[in-house]
């Protein structure tokens, strides 16, 4: 076992949880980032690049990007919390141009156009920041679970370092989960590592998450392909395999008509609504879109391919952990969320801003989670490492029975729940409520049984936060018996006045969801 | 998923070992990285992007291929490092970011930047 002491931990090194490394040293913490795979490369961002919802400080420009998508969301976001990650993430993008230097493209007025990020070059950068603020990085260091003191508060937690194969722990004074949503393995690019396990853990800490309803994101991708890349689908037109246009199919609000033909016959493809020049311009702003086209043999502008879409969970949905302060801390003592483990209904409302708006919180509620762990660590004195602490793991690490193996049946268990379009897309609570039950009888097999060694219980555990992750999705969207945001309920078309309000989740063995009450200050 | 660690161009850096974020690769007896745990490749092409000698290939296709691609075909065709090329990386490039400006989305929006 490698015993380690810090400040503040951080599980998770991709954007968010880089940033909270960055603040919470600059604060005076001493930092420990544990990553599931390498600081530079892990998450959705790393390998995507994505647009910043960045927004010049003029009145006028802020309230029209905050007003954009507010119906959308089924006016579940918060201005405040809008305006004050505008704020941030104006700061911070400013701060990746001055001083990590990041080559932003420059405008034909000779100023810099920073509204988007290549996921390669921003997480390279960041992580010669992050060693650069002297922050200990554990790579392919998967944090397993959370350690509490004696009144509960979050102490520390454990891991595993999968490349020596030993365990590890650090005793720290305050942790940030910045692990990421659960996109369930499906392949979608660069999420395979976000499987949710943050969440998991905060909800054995007696955390609660929030807009667990808003969690059925899919992405368009060529067919067999990972790359999600769905924003130039919209120079696209949608085709039968007669060679008929598809009616109604579409990258923005023609995705259901996609998935609703997918289940029967394959959906075919081509981007041909884009110039020439939009046409070189796409190659320039997304290198990566064009790897599957480019090896295949595919002229995309020109040639049918198929397309499929993956399930991107709440990578791309808005809930998550549900957040109590400005700090981004949460329910529980010492222990805050940031990025996509934490809930985004708070800018997002119940429908994805996409990447923008993920990339926006990612670095802003790193920021905030960094500083606020920092401040909490600190106000412990010295007392921090010498609390007696327990390990707060139960399904996949202490089942309740006689320990088995067997996490790959639990994850294709959970993926037959939530990766099918007429289940996960094309919502109605008969469907929901026998997805829920088949997973209710997952989780309690795997609650009863499931332990792996050594490096087998990073599996087990990702296993275990799936399982919990589809229960709340379901839990919640069963209880809104509305449609609202991306949620939408075929059996319940309308949007109901009385829904407008968040819903809160929480549970593990018992799954509950209750309406959200009371506003969230942002005052501090 | 990846599909060729080159033997001819591999220089035994491990940098592939490092950066890979699902853990794919080891190091073999001979110094060439082995795909130990390929199914858990995700198809992220990251490996390429770091690996300073164009020595993998990860194919778009989310499965593995009933026979790998031949990798003299691939050199010719200017897919071995192509994707590090586009982005700008390795000595004498500019960074692929300073370029990325796309088209705008609908007619009264702003320029895509990534």
């Amino acid at each position: 076992m490698n015993e380690l002491t810090a400040d503040v931990l951080v599980a998770g090194g991709g954007p968010a949880g880089a940033w909270a490394a960055v603040k919470a040293a600059e604060a005076g913490a001493r930092v420990v980032l544990a990553d599931k795979g390498y600081l530079g490369t892990s998450g959705a961002t790393a390998s995507a690049g994505t647009g910043v919802w960045y927004v010049e400080p003029e009145p006028e420009a802020r309230e029209t990007a905050m007003a954009s998508r507010e119906g959308l969301g089924g006016h579940l976001a918060d201005r405040e919390w809008m305006a004050r990650v505008l704020d941030q993430t104006y700061a911070n993008m400013n701060e990746l141009a001055e001083i990590s230097k990041y080559p932003f493209p420059v405008g034909e007025d000779g100023r810099q156009i920073r509204r988007g990020l290549q996921g390669p070059e921003y997480m390279r950068r960041m992580r010669v920041r992050v060693r650069r603020a002297g922050v200990r990085v554990l790579d392919h260091s998967p944090v397993t679970e959370l350690l509490a003191d004696g009144s509960g508060a979050v102490a520390g937690a454990a891991g595993y370092h999968l490349r020596d194969d030993r365990p590890f722990s650090v005793r720290a004074g305050a942790v940030v989960l910045a692990t990421g949503g659960c996109a369930f393995l499906s392949k979608a690019l660069g999420c395979d590592v976000d499987t949710g396990d943050g969440a998991l853990f905060a909800a054995e800490a007696g955390a609660e998450l929030s807009g667990m309803e808003f969690s059925n994101a899919y992405a368009i991708a060529p067919a067999f392909t990972s790359v999600t890349k769905t924003a130039f689908y919209s120079f696209a037109t949608f085709y039968r395999s007669d060679g008929s246009v598809l009616e109604g199919a579409g990258s923005r609000r023609g995705r259901s008509v996609i998935a609703r033909t997918l289940l029967s016959e394959p959906v075919l493809c081509r981007i041909d609504r884009a110039t020439p020049e939009q046409q070189r311009a796409m190659r320039l702003a997304q290198a990566n879109f064009f790897l599957p086209f480019d090896r295949q043999g595919i002229d995309p502008f020109t040639d049918l391919f198929p397309v499929t879409l993956l399930a991107e969970g709440t990578v791309r949905g808005t809930g998550g952990i549900r957040i109590a302060g400005a700090d981004c801390s949460t329910t529980v003592p010492g222990l805050f969320a940031a990025g996509d483990a934490a809930t985004r209904e708070l800018i997002c409302g119940g429908f994805t801003g996409g990447g923008s708006h993920n990339a926006a919180w990612a670095m802003s509620s790193g920021t905030w989670a960094g500083r606020g762990a920092a401040r909490y660590a600190a106000g412990l004195g010295g007392r921090a490492a010498a609390r007696p602490v327990r390990a707060l793991g139960e399904a996949g690490v202490r089942p309740s029975g006689p320990a088995a193996g067997g996490h790959a049946e639990y994850v294709a268990a959970v993926q037959a729940e939530v990766l099918p379009y007429d289940k996960n897309l094309l919502r109605t609570g008969d469907r929901l409520g026998a997805a829920l039950a088949s997973l209710d009888g997952t989780w309690r097999e795997l609650r009863g049984t499931l332990r792996e060694d050594g490096a087998g219980v990073v599996r087990a555990r990702s296993a275990a936060a799936m399982a919990a992750h589809a229960r709340w999705m379901y839990n919640a969207a069963l209880a809104r018996t509305e449609t609202r945001g991306m949620h939408k309920r075929l059996d319940l078309p309308e949007q109901d006045p009385a829904q407008r309000r968040r819903l809160v989740t929480g549970g593990l063995d018992e799954v509950w969801t209750r309406p959200e009450t009371g506003a969230l200050a942002v005052a501090s | 998923m990846i599909e060729i660690v080159s033997r001819d161009r591999c220089i035994s850096c491990d940098k592939c070992i490092a950066v890979c974020p699902t853990n794919v690769f080891d190091r073999g007896e001979d110094g060439i990285p082995v795909l130990a745990r390929r199914d858990d490749c995700q198809t992220c092409f990251m490996c390429e992007a770091y690996c300073p000698v164009d020595a993998l290939f990860v194919d778009p296709r989310s499965h593995p291929l009933p026979e790998p691609p031949d990798e003299a075909a691939l050199a010719a065709g200017g897919l071995l490092g192509s994707y590090r090329e586009r982005i700008g990386w390795g000595r004498g490039r500019t960074p692929g970011a300073r370029f990325a400006v796309g088209p705008s989305l609908d007619r009264a929006g702003a320029p895509l930047t990534s």
